[in-house]
């Protein structure tokens, strides 16, 4: 039987869903539809038109903004694939190694990044390398976004390898293999997709950075965020919607393949 | 052979990795050691350390920053130590402003969580996903595509205008709602996804022995729901109220200099000619540890609340 009414509907809670995700898209969604508009000027729409993106890659400020994507994209790649690397070995040492006195320290550590607020983050970063003597640029970048993803690779790496039993790992090891053995042929495979999840999102927050970033390039070093935040300073300009669209895109991608990746099960 | 199962909580944990535990925490110890750790406490270094004009700081002891802060020693710094308010002013309203964009977040993002937990099995993943993909486009696009959205001539405005809702535009930017719709716009998923996590665990069958003793529906959410789901809210709230405070972005871009908060005064230190090191250091320091005092706080309050009942 069905009770009268229904004791955890709450009226009115589907209306504010709506407007919760209204407003988590709204900009987003005006900002890509401007993107295609044909005119100069952001406030008039005159028509659909692609001549914005084709600014980006061969108007005036294309050099600067391609500069910027490259550095931003293998910053991005390699920051992220050093963090996910770091990242199995400390999951397999803090879920599958135990229990011991610096397993939760080791955790506690490597969550800081995510604890401590960026700007403070980035203050301490460029205090650092400026303390130590090493002129800021390119490696400066790269090596405080290494750190900063540790935690975003981590965490679907730990759910993950948390999710799997180590009876694979122990019947082959039975079988005489050896540690390493197990390591790589039995357990690496299994946690490919939290791997795969791992590394996507420290990609794009390694991607998206901008305040870290900002404190520790140095003067002619941009990332596309750097390189968005200058123009911006100027007035929002009708080829940085157009970027912002395209970044927007890569986003949304990675995170929906992230998304899928975290919940394949691979292990039948 | 040391067992497998799950590792939750305090079941079994593999062994399988025990031997060689250390060497595997070796990357991680280096570099969050090196580039964390030691970062934070160069900055306390830093922070009691003498101003070099023109950034950079002079290795003698000083707590000039400090004293900067909070007294106004006049010009020449030989009068009497008076309290220095404009920086404790900037902190206090950035306190201000990120509070109040967390009850924006909680007011909007609690129902929100509450209905996404509510749905059924199969469609919560959807729900949740739509939640968690604007996080995860970059902040700087969405803070600006935010102040695209709310400028004068804006489509907010247009829109508004055109229904006959409004006769003149509104001048939402440079303003200090438009600073608090910037943060709460920033973080929001961060304030529904723990509260769903909560709700989802929540046992609906104590709602229905509430309503089987005539509560009203709003009393059953307020006091048997919202206690019982009271962890999740507090997550929420810190986790909303923590970036805020420090936030650069939306202060930035959408509050202008009037709206000044803490990120904008840290940033100034550094970016600037004008920079004072020292000062940038001290302010971070005292941010470091409002924010330690913020999760002290929600630490201790959600251990009341998980306590028994």
């Amino acid at each position: 039987m069905k009770p009268a009414t229904n004791v955890r509907a709450y009226r009115g809670f589907f209306g504010i869903t709506l407007l919760c995700l209204f407003i988590l898209y709204a900009p987003l969604v005006v900002v890509t539809v401007y993107s295609f508009n044909d005119s100069r000027s952001i406030t008039v729409w005159e028509g659909m038109s692609l001549r914005w993106y084709a600014d980006v890659f061969v108007g005036p400020e294309s050099g600067k903004f391609k500069e910027a994507a490259f550095n931003s994209f293998t910053i991005a790649l390699v920051a992220a694939t050093v963090a996910t690397a770091i990242a199995v070995t400390s999951a397999t040492a803090i879920v599958r190694a135990g229990r011991f006195r610096l397993r939760m320290p080791s955790l506690g550590l490597i969550t800081l990044p995510i604890m401590v607020p960026e700007i403070v983050l980035a203050v301490a970063t460029l205090i650092f390398f400026n303390s130590i003597g090493i002129s800021r640029g390119y490696l400066t970048i790269l090596i405080a976004h290494i750190a900063f993803c540790i935690p975003f690779a981590y965490l679907p790496v730990q759910a993950r390898m948390q999710g799997l039993e180590d009876t694979f790992e122990q019947a082959a090891m039975d079988l005489y293999a050896t540690r390493f053995q197990a390591f790589r042929r039995v357990l690496l495979p299994l946690m490919i997709p939290g791997i795969i999840s791992g590394f996507l999102l420290a990609f794009i927050v390694s991607l998206d950075d901008f305040i870290i970033t900002n404190f520790v390039k140095g003067a002619g070093v941009e990332t596309l965020p750097t390189a968005i935040f200058g123009s911006v300073k100027q007035g929002i300009k009708p080829n940085i919607m157009a970027i912002s669209t395209m970044l927007l895109g890569v986003s949304v991608i990675m995170v929906a393949i992230s998304y899928f990746a975290a919940k394949w099960d691979n292990t039948k | 052979m040391a067992g497998g199962g799950v590792q939750k909580g305090r079941g079994p944990v593999s062994e399988t990795y025990a031997p060689v535990r250390y060497p595997l925490l070796v990357p991680a110890w280096a570099v969050l050691l090196v580039f964390v750790a030691a970062p934070v406490a160069m900055m306390l270094v830093y922070s009691f350390l003498t101003k070099e004009f023109r950034g950079g700081v002079i290795w003698e002891f000083s707590l000039a920053a400090y004293d900067q802060f909070f007294f106004d020693r006049g010009l020449f710094g030989d009068e009497p130590p008076r309290i220095e308010w404009t920086y404790i002013t900037i902190f206090w309203r950035s306190i201000w402003q990120a509070g109040l964009a967390t009850l924006l977040s909680l007011l909007i993002g609690f129902p929100t969580a509450y209905f996404i937990a509510t749905r059924p099995k199969d469609t919560r993943a959807i729900w949740v996903f739509l939640i968690t993909i604007p996080y995860w486009v970059n902040l700087l696009i969405r803070t600006v595509s935010m102040r695209f959205l709310l400028r004068e001539q804006g489509p907010l405005n247009d829109t508004l205008l055109a229904l006959g809702v409004l006769d003149e535009p509104l001048r939402l930017i440079n303003t200090n709602l438009a600073v608090q719709l910037g943060l709460f716009y920033s973080y929001l998923p961060f304030m529904v996804l723990p509260i769903y996590a909560a709700v989802e665990r929540y046992n609906f069958t104590y709602s229905e022995a509430a309503a089987d003793l005539y509560a009203t529906k709003w009393a059953t959410l307020r006091r048997v729901v919202l206690p019982a789901v009271k962890p999740g809210v507090i997550a929420g709230c810190i986790l909303v109220f923590v970036p805020s405070l420090g936030a650069f972005l939306a202060p930035d871009l959408l509050g202008g200099a009037k709206n000044f908060m803490i990120g904008s005064l840290i940033e100034e230190q550094f970016k600037g000619n004008a920079g004072n090191w020292p000062f940038g250091a001290a302010a971070s320091m005292i941010l470091l540890t409002l924010v330690l005092i913020a999760l002290l706080v929600a630490t201790s309050l959600q251990r009341r609340a998980e306590g028994p009942r």
